[in-house]
């Protein structure tokens, strides 16, 4: 079935992630040293620099995958994502301030809690603009491109008016890298992933009966509202928190789900598992990518997702140029 | 169940579009509420589904206030079809009508058996059983519409409220679609209030016509009481002669317009 299919392309990926890099180990060296039989050699290597960098990256990229289907359900259309609805950009906003005023007092650790509060800040803001008596689909994209442009033109300023050892760190950030990730981050990102994830598919038939339109949504009995506010709050949550531990790597919200519908039709409980699988891989694997293909340069994991992305948005701007 | 308004107001911003209305909608016949464009119809028809706020006054279901009913009682008891709806692309016609069960149903309670029945039930009172696994999308504008009904229909509710349900089809489909909700009416005593343009035709299906106008129900009565020459003039500004339709003996209005027919 399609999801064991992407659990496992999924698992390769992740393998390839523990096994490349500027020292190439054996699958069987990297397997060892997973279960504590290794000589210890590899250990370092394994253990603490990739290991919590393939996962972290996963994770993130799990997080936005899911974050994107659920917004593109609440949407109702294709072309959603975090980034358009203002989340990613909102994170940007957060962190380059951080980063110019408090990272000298803080340090890199207050980052993240920076870009969540970011995030967040900026989705309360769209949801209450677009407030008139509920929130429509209509109203919550067109504030949120609104505040995503507001936001981006923000962060443009602060970093071109910024010193450039601040602004080329914050610039890395943005971009979205996974650099230097540890456990703790990885923890923090299990721990979102395992409360949101089964909470959105305990919720998968209002978002199936809400694809029917308000009307019929309320008139089937549905508190439209009320599961559409949950829904975004999840999304936010999923999003913010990927951004927040890995940057803001694009493009990954918007095109996960679309493959993950191209494969599995429209069953939400079957769509959550597998967009999450594999919006992992799309960061895993961008992140393998960068930190192998321009040795002994570490690329951020950003730029690759753009690659794949922007293409592809083009191509569904293309197939529904119609509308 | 009694489903009533008592001095119902509803506008949207500073336009009022229905005053003071009390209504009361027989239980167990078909009603067609009737007027010109912009009288308010499918205003009303949507309050009486709690799809808007009244501004003033209250709609009454069973004696209880909608307001005071939680929103899955109420879709037990209500089912509305709004104009025009929209399927999901891909969705197919057991998909939608399963969908009809979602007041019934828990957030993860599995199908019952008796989702399972009223489902066939319902795709058999509409005739589409054969086509069941078909995408709503590739259907004909009168499957279409029965693929919608029969969702309604397994909602399993007493009373069923459409909007409009045959403006966009052609002769032959409205003609199977009215078919259909007289049937439901008459051999299972579901109480049926309808937004028709058609005058005639809602004339030949309904027990109880309403027409609005000017914010207020101008008349309301059995269609051989209510629709005259000088009711038409009054509430849709139209001339015309009315006779008696020689296969159905209900009224049937034949407008004027610009030209007066033979007499010229």
């Amino acid at each position: 079935m399609i999801v064991v299919m992407a659990a496992s392309l999924a698992l390769l990926v992740c393998m390839a992630g523990l096994t490349l890099g500027s020292t190439l180990l054996s699958p069987l060296e990297v397997i060892a040293e997973l279960f504590g039989l290794g000589d210890g050699e590899n250990a370092y290597i394994v253990m603490t620099l990739r290991l919590p960098r393939v996962l972290l990256s996963f994770l993130a990229g799990a997080a936005l995958g899911i974050a994107g289907l659920i917004l593109q359900s609440v949407i109702r259309n294709p072309l959603a994502s975090p980034d358009i609805i203002g989340i990613t950009n909102g994170a940007a906003v957060a962190a380059t301030l951080y980063t110019a005023l408090l990272m000298g007092k803080w340090g890199v650790a207050g980052l993240p809690f920076a870009a969540m509060l970011g995030a967040g800040t900026v989705s309360l803001l769209i949801y209450l603009l677009s407030w008139n008596k509920g929130v429509t689909p209509i109203r919550l994209v067109l504030i949120g491109i609104g505040m995503a442009a507001a936001a981006g033109a923000v962060t443009t300023m602060m970093t071109v008016l910024s010193p450039t050892m601040v602004a080329s760190q914050a610039y890395i950030w943005m971009i979205g890298t996974v650099y230097a990730a540890n456990y703790a981050e990885v923890g923090a990102m299990l721990v979102v992933i395992g409360v949101l994830v089964p909470l959105t598919l305990i919720l998968t038939r209002p978002a199936h009966v809400q694809e029917l339109g308000d009307d019929v949504a309320t008139s089937l009995g549905d508190a439209v509202q009320r599961h559409r506010t949950l829904f975004i709050v999840i999304s936010v949550a999923l999003a913010g928190s990927a951004v927040a531990y890995a940057g803001t790597i694009g493009f990954v919200g918007l095109v996960a789900p679309h493959i993950a519908r191209t494969l599995i039709g429209r069953s939400f409980y079957l769509l959550v598992p597998v967009a999450g699988l594999l919006g992992g891989f799309l960061v895993c694997a961008a992140d393998v990518i960068g930190r192998t293909l321009f040795l002994p340069y570490d690329m951020p994991a950003g730029i690759f997702t753009a690659a794949i992305g922007a293409p592809f948005f083009i191509y569904l701007l293309y197939r529904n140029r119609n509308l | 169940m009694q489903l009533e308004t008592k001095s119902l107001t509803l506008g949207y911003g500073h336009k009022t579009v229905i005053d003071a209305l009390d209504l009361q909608i027989h239980e167990g016949k078909i009603s067609v509420l009737i007027g010109s464009n912009g009288c308010g119809k499918s205003t009303l028809l949507r309050s009486l589904a709690r799809l808007i706020k009244p501004e003033d006054g209250t709609v009454l279901l069973d004696g209880k206030q909608l307001a005071q009913w939680s929103t899955k009682e109420l879709a037990k008891q209500l089912a509305i079809l709004p104009q025009g709806p929209i399927a999901p692309e891909g969705l197919t016609v057991r998909q939608l009508v399963e969908q009809g069960r979602y007041p019934h149903q828990g957030l993860l309670t599995p199908k019952s058996a008796r989702d399972e029945w009223l489902i066939n039930q319902a795709l058999e009172a509409t005739q589409l059983t054969l086509h069941a696994q078909r995408a709503v999308d590739s259907l004909s504008g009168g499957q279409r519409q029965r693929a919608w009904i029969a969702m309604a229909l397994a909602q399993d509710t007493p009373i069923l409220l459409l909007d409009e349900p045959t403006t966009y089809l052609d002769m032959t489909h409205q003609i199977e679609i009215l078919d259909l909700l007289f049937e439901l009416n008459r051999q299972a005593g579901r109480t049926i209030i309808m937004v028709l343009h058609d005058l005639n035709l809602a004339c030949r299906y309904a027990d109880h016509i309403i027409a609005l106008r000017d914010q207020r129900i101008y008349a309301q009565g059995k269609p051989e009481e209510v629709i005259s020459a000088a009711v038409v003039k009054a509430v849709f500004d139209l001339d015309c002669e009315v006779i008696r339709d020689p296969l159905f003996g209900t009224p049937l209005v034949i407008p004027y317009g610009k030209r007066k027919g033979y007499a010229e």
